[in-house]
């Protein structure tokens, strides 16, 4: 068995990351799961949410905005819609975009209701995200 | 015979032509070099998303109203074409292809619709009173992800609806810089994807069902392949301005050098025609 996992995460922008890993913890559409090496082949939807990974102890973040991952042979594939890590997030964009979202939900036209929603748990997502590296950091 | 102030100015404006088109030309290499970072941006996604639709289970046609085949009544061509000109062959090639395709599919007895992405093609169908189904444009040097979502979600719906029976995609795909090749493409009913040959499957667990999982994963590959399609297609547009605007640059230059050197002979008479004056003058006087 191996000592480590692959982890890819690729978007319709590009790969985001290739990296050997520990550990993950992925938020599947069906509840978080967390992947050890050795794991049995599994995949699954995402939601969106924020995807963390351990490599020698420490903890990165990375955000996922919903797709698929695919857990074989010791490597763990993201195919993701988008994906940034915590320190490629452009925290006004987020912050730009947690307001527009919010005052579109306030007017309650209902017609892109479901639309708002998702834009505005994609800039809070983003924001938790840089949030909780830079706690780490500190 | 044109004079010399004709000549200038004619020298003058095409140099003015000259400058421009030099410029769109390396305008274009910019953004065909952009557009080819995204192609190849997008590869590996594309890839790897049929990947995990090969390790999924045998699709049946039962699974996903996009696999199932329907007798071929209506025949939708959807054409990619661009915005702006001055693209060399670049439209009417994708126009004449999709004209073939319309009347040899009209030949067979098929009803056919169009839709079409690009100014250029809705004008052009329009002008042969061809209404087309549905008109994109706008996306032409803006091509975005979402934008090819909201493609590949209208020509689903509407396959699902039995709008149509079966969609054709033509565009021009990226070959090299210097060439491009217009493809027709079934898009509908998707193609099963391959299986890899029995034994290397592994055992997974899915979640949610591994339908469930099939049916998200489907629309996400046709909305992938009109995005791909987008792609190559812009990217060939520009490397078609680039080569029309570096030939119209080139001829441009001939001109000036053929007129610079109509300009000089034709200089050269007029001094020539004065000397004779000048001469022809003296000579009386001495008389």
């Amino acid at each position: 068995m191996a000592e480590s996992l692959r982890l890819e995460i690729v978007t319709p922008y590009g790969p985001v990351l290739q990296e050997e890993v520990d550990e993950v913890v992925a938020p599947g559409s069906e509840g978080e799961f967390g992947v050890l090496p050795g794991h049995v082949p599994f995949v699954t939807t995402l939601k969106i949410g924020i995807l963390t990974y351990k490599k020698a102890g420490t903890a990165r973040y990375v955000f996922v905005n919903s797709g698929y991952a695919e857990v074989k042979d010791d490597r763990i594939l993201i195919l993701a819609d988008s994906a940034e890590r915590a320190e490629d997030i452009d925290v006004e964009r987020a912050k730009a975009a947690m307001k527009r979202a919010e005052e579109r939900l306030k007017r309650q036209d209902s017609i892109d209701f479901a639309r708002a929603q998702a834009a505005l748990q994609r800039a809070v997502t983003r924001l938790e995200v840089v949030e909780k590296a830079r706690r780490k950091a500190s | 015979m044109p004079t010399l102030k004709d000549i200038k100015r004619r020298i003058n404006s095409i140099k003015s032509t000259a400058k421009i088109t030099r410029a769109m030309k390396m305008i274009s290499a910019v953004k065909l070099r952009r557009w080819q970072d995204r192609m190849f941006a997008l590869r590996p996604y594309s890839d790897k998303i049929s990947e995990v639709l090969q390790s999924l289970a045998q699709p049946s046609e039962e699974l996903h109203p996009l696999l199932k085949v329907r007798p071929r009544r209506t025949v939708e061509v959807l054409v990619i074409s661009s915005d702006k000109g001055l693209c060399g062959a670049f439209n009417s090639n994708v126009l004449r292809a999709s004209r073939n395709l319309i009347e040899s599919l009209r030949k067979e007895g098929f009803e056919v619709s169009v839709s079409v992405v690009g100014r250029k093609a809705r004008d052009y169908f329009r002008r042969r009173g061809i209404q087309p189904r549905k008109v994109w444009t706008g996306l032409s040097g803006k091509v975005t992800f979402s934008g090819a979502q909201e493609i590949a979600q209208d020509v689903m719906e509407s396959y699902i609806n039995e709008t149509f029976d079966e969609l054709y995609l033509i565009y021009n795909e990226f070959r090299t810089v210097v060439s491009q090749k217009v493809v027709q493409k079934r898009l509908l009913p998707l193609a099963p994807p391959e299986q890899k040959e029995e034994g290397t499957m592994a055992e997974f667990l899915f979640e949610p069902s591994e339908e469930e999982l099939f049916r998200r994963l489907l629309p996400k590959s046709v909305e992938i392949l009109v995005y791909r399609a987008l792609l190559e297609s812009q990217a060939s547009e520009e490397a078609a301005r680039m080569t029309a605007m570096e030939n119209a640059t080139k001829n441009a230059e001939e001109m000036i050098d053929r007129l610079t050197l109509e300009f000089n002979k034709a200089r050269q008479a007029s001094i020539t025609k004065e000397l004779m004056d000048i001469v022809g003058g003296a000579e009386a006087l001495k008389e």
